[in-house]
């Protein structure tokens, strides 16, 4: 004991050390975010705050659940591969709402030209016209249906 | 109660760790979605793309994407008959509104989509000072816009240029490959928007996505491999003049 008997200063300047850990991880416990570190060194929660973002797109399941008819038309045709809203733009809106939000009808004269207008870049078998010459002005809907664009009593064109 | 200078120093610190303990719950997850069921992907067909621009718009409107600015976009590539290592490449607003036409003449052309690869060891989230970005256990790479600083180490670090400081946020923004979607069972905007199906998201652990089988009968690649960043995209019959 007579070792410790002159060392009470330094007892005491140890447990300042101590008190100063302990409000420094006081400090550290309402600083630092609870999910922080829980699946590494970042904040776990960060996820589903970004997981609550709205959708805006509603997915084709969405559209296909009420639109039985024209999705059993479109799967017939060309077109079966393209999602609904690749055309018909984000209407997610409308599927959570569908009475009081109406989307608006695409424009073919657009929306036709953005995928089949001719050019070397296109991939050699993708179906592309150059729009004047194909059809000289005359709307592309005229002949082909965009949910069944195939010609059907012109012998079946593409 | 009569509490000694030692008992106190015992106890202080015993009770800190314990009210600690106490404080980290377990955050929610979302219901019926489980991160370790999942390691996410994509998969680009570049043969398959015809240039339309649907993803860029559809990520643009789904994600709130600033005007200028792109989480993802289309290149469109001409490689000369023999100058490989030159390929012409534009990108006009990302190519959300199209491409000029091409004229046929010599050499190639085609699309290439670009958008995060989603790396499993990404050099984004290694040179963040914050811990502000990180691959989630599912394996997408997303940013903590309440931790980012905005110093925009992460924009330089990335070797595909998928990040860029958001003008109002002034925090990192890029790819969350619609974590807001794949967490409810949906593909994402861009996926959902393709015509041609050039794009797809993929579930690696999974074993009934088709991506095992296309993996093990297509010639895939990936952008930079030799930059080891275990990157995600996987992309299929790409032309070896891509950068």
């Amino acid at each position: 004991m007579n070792a410790f008997k002159d060392a009470g200063h330094l007892f005491r300047f140890a447990g300042l050390f101590v008190l100063a850990f302990v409000v420094f991880l006081v400090i550290r416990g309402y600083v630092v975010p609870k999910s922080f570190g829980q699946y590494g060194h970042y904040r776990g929660a960060a996820m589903g705050e970004i997981a609550a973002h709205p959708v805006k797109f509603a997915g084709h399941q969405a559209c296909e659940a009420c639109h039985t008819d024209v999705a059993e038309a479109k799967n017939k045709g060309k077109h079966a591969h393209v999602n609904c809203e690749a055309c018909h733009g984000a209407l997610a809106k409308h599927a959570d709402d569908p009475a009081t939000v109406t989307p608006t009808k695409p424009d073919p004269a657009v929306l036709c030209a953005r995928c089949h207008t001719a050019t070397a870049a296109k991939p050699k078998g993708f179906p592309q016209v150059n729009p004047a010459d194909h059809s000289g002005g005359v709307p592309c809907e005229t002949c082909h249906q965009p949910h069944s664009p195939a010609i059907v009593d012109a012998g079946g064109a593409k | 109660m009569n509490l000694s200078r030692r008992h106190f120093l015992v106890l202080a610190p015993a009770a800190a760790i314990a009210w600690k303990a106490l404080l980290a719950g377990t955050p929610e997850e979302a219901a019926n979605y489980k991160m370790s069921e999942h390691w996410w992907g994509m998969l680009i067909d570049v043969p398959k793309c015809i240039g339309c621009g649907n993803c860029v718009r559809a990520c643009a409107t789904e994600n709130d994407v600033p005007e200028g600015y792109f989480r993802t976009w289309v290149e469109r590539y001409h490689v000369e008959d023999e100058n490989m290592t030159n390929p012409q490449v534009i990108s006009p607003d990302g190519g959300k509104e199209g491409f000029p036409v091409a004229a046929e003449d010599a050499g190639k052309y085609f699309f290439v989509p670009k958008m995060c690869n989603q790396c499993a060891d990404s050099p984004c989230t290694q040179v963040c000072p914050v811990g502000a970005t990180f691959v989630s256990p599912d394996g997408v790479v997303l940013v903590d816009p309440k931790y980012c600083l905005g110093c925009a180490y992460c924009v330089q670090a990335c070797p595909y240029g998928c990040r860029y400081i958001h003008p109002e946020k002034k925090t990192a923004d890029k790819c969350t490959l619609c974590y807001h979607r794949i967490t409810k069972g949906l593909t994402t905007a861009c996926c959902e928007s393709c015509p041609t199906g050039a794009r797809q998201l993929v579930d690696l652990k999974n074993p009934k996505d088709p991506i095992h089988e296309f993996l093990k009968t297509h010639p895939v690649q990936v952008l930079k491999p030799q930059m080891a960043t275990g990157a995600k995209a996987y992309y299929n019959g790409l032309d070896g003049s891509v950068r």
